[in-house]
């Protein structure tokens, strides 16, 4: 593998323009004084109660996402440049979600095939001819960005559906200014911590049009069991809305409304963690004992707003990611200014060949998955771990895509001796209302491990506060 | 507010509640050992049906021994109101209800709950018991605290002390009944050495051994110790304390919400009639009759709470 581009000192072990001054700071600092205050985050965090729950760990239900004291610092310069090629993808998206639930025109240009949608599981026929309120269907977007050199970033996902993290971000920076509050007098940092005020008024200015006087908000989450529930709980908290649940909403004349102590109240806006197929028992699973039966109902006739929209999937999915340049280009006339990753759709026989014979130096990833369960990658995974996976890809092809293993970025931590470089991503967060805000930073994930390319907190990923500089 | 969140305000601080009271109980079991010669086993039965767990002790237990009974009263999770139980529900209710508590309340639960998690996660030694003990009131004491520091006097505080004083009043009437016989006035009017052991026991229980001798002037008398425990309204255990406490919480949420359930005349029904009792007409009309009353009462006043104020669907 080549060399990986280091975001913060060059081949020579300068710093970079960015992390000049940072660079100076930590070169005062004593490393028994940094230490400790990698315990302290640490005890911030599990005292907070910011954990997260991995699925199926025995030992302890709750986790901590260890938190890295080097901040990712980006310029005011590689911000616009990211932010631009963000905002003209997430207004395809949106333009593109609108265009498949209703004419349809880019399968009937051609650019994409009839079956990728229609037979696509995160398609929902219920939207089709349906308009959101305000014609926004990805009201939070969770773009994930990779690096590889100086000028070179790649968009890795949309995540489109319901995009976890952003409690980090926040917390993250909440941890860095109690901590070094004098790096923020020697950097100026743009603000994050404005997010949770802009994503209530984003929400609120999405309500349904028949929704008067103050609309009504809430966030929808599965249950304390759910693997992001502090941060369901947090947003709540911070915007100052109701944290419901499914059995906590019922749909009474026409309206969905929540069981309060003083009675039943509507509510206009419900800003739901739960997937797609738990929403309503009455449209999709009958099983699911976290929605609310009859919302999909109130939702058609506009009496209620859901962000994001039911159906959003489709743009996110990742069979779909392929045609995201076409796609852009489609709808904005534009070439798009973030790159893809280059992909094999392994449903394509020519590619599906491809894969087979360079398994070892790729990253076979399933459709559907998420959170780094169920992918291959390629370059450090046994001989005998590639052989199986062969077969599970022999079988069901088009359940799989396959991107080459980019040489991500670096970032040093800090670890016992000093520091040392590790592998990043980047999930920036956007809120589409009328207009689309960026929130300037995001979350940056880190693979703890030395040469590993997984950030994933599931898979043993750590996080960082990342900052976007003032010009 | 949501049903749902009254009902976890109020099951967090019912079972943060239950967790010190079942340290209390400990305690005072604990030092029933200590001070009496030839003490036994059998003298944790007592606390064990105090707690409300005696039958359920035996379902995991062929034999009662006093160690076996601390550990099961502190930290077996197949016991519900074991201390470490009450603290997990507490904290998952509060972890439930999370946006309603101040930071600082949160703090003090999960600090609660991350400290007893390590300390109970084995069989405590029992020199180490009493520091044990302290620590759980200590922990408890801290979320009080905190919560009476920090938050609003609103709906969530009323729900959130509602719960504590239900609680409360449903421990010490438990309490008393399991005893109730040592108290008994056929028994002894004035105490003989065994009596005065088992009425300190009892005020040990609830940590009122010495405030009882401000207010009796010192001299154990079943009557007196009876109606410390039961009519008392300065005693911050007694059930008439605690239902001066509820009828007052419940009267802030009819004025708020201009409602008014079937709660609030059972609570006033309760309350009317521990500020009209005597100590003598409980003790002459039977004090376990009345104590069994009472918990029933309690139990239907905190059903008719969780169905007027739409806890549940």
């Amino acid at each position: 593998m080549r060399l990986a581009f280091d975001e913060m000192l060059t081949a020579e072990n300068h710093p970079r323009p960015p992390y000049k001054t940072y660079h100076d700071w930590y070169a005062n600092q004593d490393a028994a004084h940094l230490i400790r205050k990698t315990q302290d985050a640490e005890n911030i965090f599990r005292r907070t109660g910011i954990t997260f729950a991995v699925y199926g760990h025995a030992d302890s239900s709750e986790k901590l996402i260890p938190f890295d004291i080097i901040p990712r610092i980006i310029s005011a310069r590689e911000w616009r440049k990211l932010a631009q090629g963000i905002e003209q993808r997430v207004l395809a998206l949106n333009a593109f979600l609108d265009d498949i639930y209703h004419k349809q025109e880019i399968i009937k240009a051609g650019r994409i095939p009839r079956e990728l949608i229609e037979k696509n599981v995160a398609f929902l026929p219920e939207m089709i001819g349906f308009k959101p309120p305000g014609g926004v269907y990805t009201h939070i977007v969770g773009t994930d960005i990779v690096r590889t050199g100086e000028d070179q970033f790649y968009v890795l996902e949309d995540n489109a559906r319901t995009p976890s993290g952003v409690s980090y971000m926040l917390e993250n920076r909440e941890t860095m200014m109690q901590m070094f509050p004098e790096l923020f007098t020697l950097n100026k940092v743009q603000r994050v911590e404005d997010y949770p005020r802009q994503l209530r008024q984003s929400l609120s200015s999405l309500a349904p049009p028949g929704c008067k006087g103050r609309p009504r908000v809430a966030v929808l989450t599965p249950g304390i069991y759910n693997s992001a529930y502090y941060e369901h709980s947090f947003l709540a908290d911070q915007m100052g809305v109701e944290l419901v649940e499914g059995s906590d909403l019922r749909v009474i004349d026409g309206r969905v409304k929540m069981r309060t102590t003083r009675g039943y109240e509507a509510i206009d806006v419900l800003y739901r963690r739960v997937d797609d197929d738990f929403l309503d028992p009455l449209t999709f699973r009958p099983d699911s004992a976290l929605g609310i039966p009859g919302i999909m109902d109130v939702y058609r006739a506009g009496n209620i707003t859901i962000a994001n929209a039911p159906g959003t999937g489709i743009a996110d999915d990742k069979a779909i990611y392929s045609y995201m340049p076409e796609i852009v280009e489609f709808y904005t006339g534009r070439k798009a200014l973030l790159e893809n990753v280059p992909t094999w759709r392994c449903s394509e026989p020519d590619s599906l060949k491809y894969v087979l014979e360079h398994l070892e130096e790729l990253v076979v990833k399933e459709v559907h998955g998420s959170g780094g369960y169920g992918m291959l990658v390629g370059p450090t995974a046994t001989k005998k771990e590639c052989e199986e996976f062969a077969k599970k890809l022999a079988a069901r092809p088009g359940n799989y895509i396959a991107q080459p293993t980019l040489a991500l970025s670096t970032v040093p931590i800090f670890v016992n001796k000093g520091i040392a470089p590790r592998h990043v991503d980047l999930r920036p967060y956007v809120l589409v209302s009328d207009k689309v805000k960026i929130i300037p930073g995001g979350l940056t994930r880190v693979a703890l491990k030395q040469g590993s390319l997984v950030v994933n907190s599931s898979q043993g990923g750590g996080t960082k506060d990342t900052w976007v500089l003032e010009d | 507010m949501l049903g749902r969140t009254a009902n976890g305000l109020y099951w967090m601080f019912r079972y943060i509640e239950r967790a010190e009271n079942i340290a209390r109980l400990v305690d005072a079991g604990l030092r029933v050992a200590l001070t009496r010669a030839g003490s036994s086993d059998e003298d944790w039965d007592g606390v064990l049906q105090s707690a409300g767990v005696r039958k359920a002790y035996d379902q995991v237990h062929d034999k009662l021994t006093a160690a076996a009974a601390v550990d099961y009263l502190l930290r077996d999770e197949q016991n519900p109101s074991s201390v470490m139980s009450c603290i997990d529900y507490g904290r998952n209710n509060a972890r439930m209800v999370r946006t309603a508590l101040t930071r600082e309340t949160w703090e003090a639960t999960n600090e609660c709950w991350i400290d007893l998690k390590t300390r109970l996660a084995r069989q405590a030694k029992p020199t180490d018991l009493p520091e044990l003990i302290d620590v759980i009131k200590h922990r408890c004491g801290l979320i009080r605290g905190a919560f009476h520091g920090s938050m609003l006097r609103n709906e969530i505080y009323n729900f959130s002390r509602i719960g504590t004083f239900i609680e409360r009043a449903d421990n010490t009437s438990r309490i008393l009944d399991v005893k109730y016989y040592v108290l008994l006035p056929s028994i002894s009017q004035v105490g003989s050495a065994l009596d005065n052991f088992q009425w300190e026991s009892i005020l040990r229980s609830v940590s009122a051994h010495r405030s009882y001798g401000w207010v009796y002037d010192g001299e154990y008398q079943a009557a007196n110790i009876a109606d410390f425990l039961i009519l008392k309204v300065q005693m911050p255990r007694s059930l008439a304390y605690c239902y001066e406490k509820i009828v007052s919480n419940l009267c802030y949420l009819e004025t708020d919400y201009g409602q008014r359930h079937k709660a609030h005349d059972t609570a006033d029904a309760i309350k009317a009639m521990l500020k009209r009792g005597s100590i003598t007409d409980i003790m002459d009309h039977g004090l376990h009759e009345f104590l069994e009353d009472f918990i029933g009462r309690n139990n239907q006043l905190s059903a008719d709470i969780s169905e007027g104020y739409r806890f549940y669907q």
